[in-house]
């Protein structure tokens, strides 16, 4: 047989959280240190493909991936559809510490993108000792919303094509059609209301300007990196939180709010130099 | 600067005008001070003029500085101009009106609205 195979498995965990018992979707390719990947608001886990199937990465990580609860295989807790969802800085924390617990990984690395990317500051202060160092992708303290949720999930508007046109934007003109249309797809196939209730947490519940001085990059190191296409988490966003915590920025050049998804290759030249330093 | 540019690039673009066959409405691009009536019929550009006529329906209007506009038409724009929303945060453009079409058919009113760097790469 010819065709490849990729080394990814994909298997579901069962794990409380927040008192609900979730069925928990992840992918793992590679051994070594752990690195848990999260994904964006509004999309899934598959942003990380590219990730899971580097052999150079593989080497020295067991790189994991897996779906919130709404997302991606992942379904939403029993009951979902009597209540809107709504993520918190609480239950997004809970989410991620329950995975890592379950899985048994010892001093995982966290790298998130996006809401990802806030919630590793969070981590990185409140938990530095569970975390090996953190990784932001995208990642600011607080930035100014460019739109109005509403439009996200209403009757008159389709969710997933007006999610992926807003977010549309944010990928930088040099990437590939192939893998623009490929990070939309994470958007135009998401369930109603995730993206919205996902931008809750990014948007109304974790404002980190006050709190990012207290990190303490010697516990936990952090690092940022953000792409300069990326006008919802700005460089500028990204260069003042770095300052506060007392961290570099790195500016990636060619990329925008997707950098794993929409140009893989770009993004691992900087992602690599990090990933040596933390091994 | 002329947009009648635009017509031809969206209306020789099946797969644009697919995307766009619910849309049915009129708007204008306002570039510095000079406004473009831009009408739109199942997907298909059938009108694009300037200036409008002296009676117009129209649904939403999005006005930029015509500096703004070719940084936009750029094709590579820079950061900050490649994107409308972009242009809206840092407070370059604005879209006023009738909101919900626009939202509706934002993916096709984005690539309507980005057809003149097309016209770079057709020159090109």
């Amino acid at each position: 047989m010819t065709a490849k195979i990729e080394t990814v498995v994909g298997r579901y965990i069962h794990v409380e959280i927040a008192g609900k018992l979730h069925r928990i979707y992840f992918e793992e390719a590679g051994s070594g240190i752990p690195l848990v990947c999260l994904h964006t608001a509004g999309s899934d886990s598959t942003q990380y493909r590219h990730l899971l199937d580097d052999s150079e990465i593989l080497d020295k990580f067991r790189v994991i991936a897996f779906d919130m609860p709404w997302h991606g295989k992942s379904l939403p807790p029993a009951g979902y559809h009597e209540k809107e969802y709504r993520l918190t800085t609480e239950l997004y924390t809970q989410t991620i510490r329950s995975f890592c617990l379950a899985l048994e990984l010892d001093q995982p690395v966290a790298m998130g993108c996006s809401m990802g990317g806030r919630i590793v500051l969070h981590l990185a202060e409140a938990y530095s000792s569970e975390f090996r160092a953190v990784i932001g992708v995208e990642a600011s303290d607080y930035q100014e919303p460019w739109y109005d949720r509403e439009w996200l999930h209403r009757p008159d508007v389709h969710g997933g094509e007006v999610c992926a046109a807003l977010i549309s934007g944010l990928v930088a003109p040099q990437s590939q059609d192939e893998y623009r249309w490929e990070t939309l797809w994470g958007y135009l196939s998401s369930g109603p209301g995730v993206f919205k209730g996902d931008l809750h947490f990014y948007r109304a519940d974790s404002d980190y300007r006050e709190r990012v001085e207290q990190i303490d990059p010697t516990k936990c190191p952090v690092y940022l990196l953000t792409g300069e296409y990326d006008f919802s988490c700005t460089p500028e966003d990204t260069i003042r939180t770095a300052e506060k915590i007392g961290v570099e920025a790195i500016i990636m050049r060619e990329l925008g709010h997707f950098p794993m998804s929409e140009n893989p290759d770009q993004f691992r030249k900087y992602l690599l130099p990090i990933l040596t330093e933390i091994a | 600067m002329s947009l009648d540019v635009i017509s031809g690039i969206v209306n020789g673009n099946p797969a644009l005008v697919r995307r766009g066959r619910f849309l049915s409405l009129s708007f204008i691009i306002v570039v510095g001070n000079n406004d473009w009536l831009i009408e739109v019929t199942e997907g298909m550009i059938s009108t694009v003029a300037s200036p409008p006529k002296r009676m117009s329906n129209i649904r939403f209007t999005i006005r930029a500085s015509e500096a703004a506009w070719k940084a936009h038409w750029d094709p590579l724009p820079a950061p900050g101009y490649h994107d409308i929303f972009a242009m809206i945060k840092s407070g370059q453009m604005t879209i006023t009106g009738d909101l919900q079409p626009l939202m509706a058919n934002l993916r096709y009113v984005k690539e309507v609205l980005a057809a003149p760097r097309k016209n770079h790469d057709r020159k090109d």
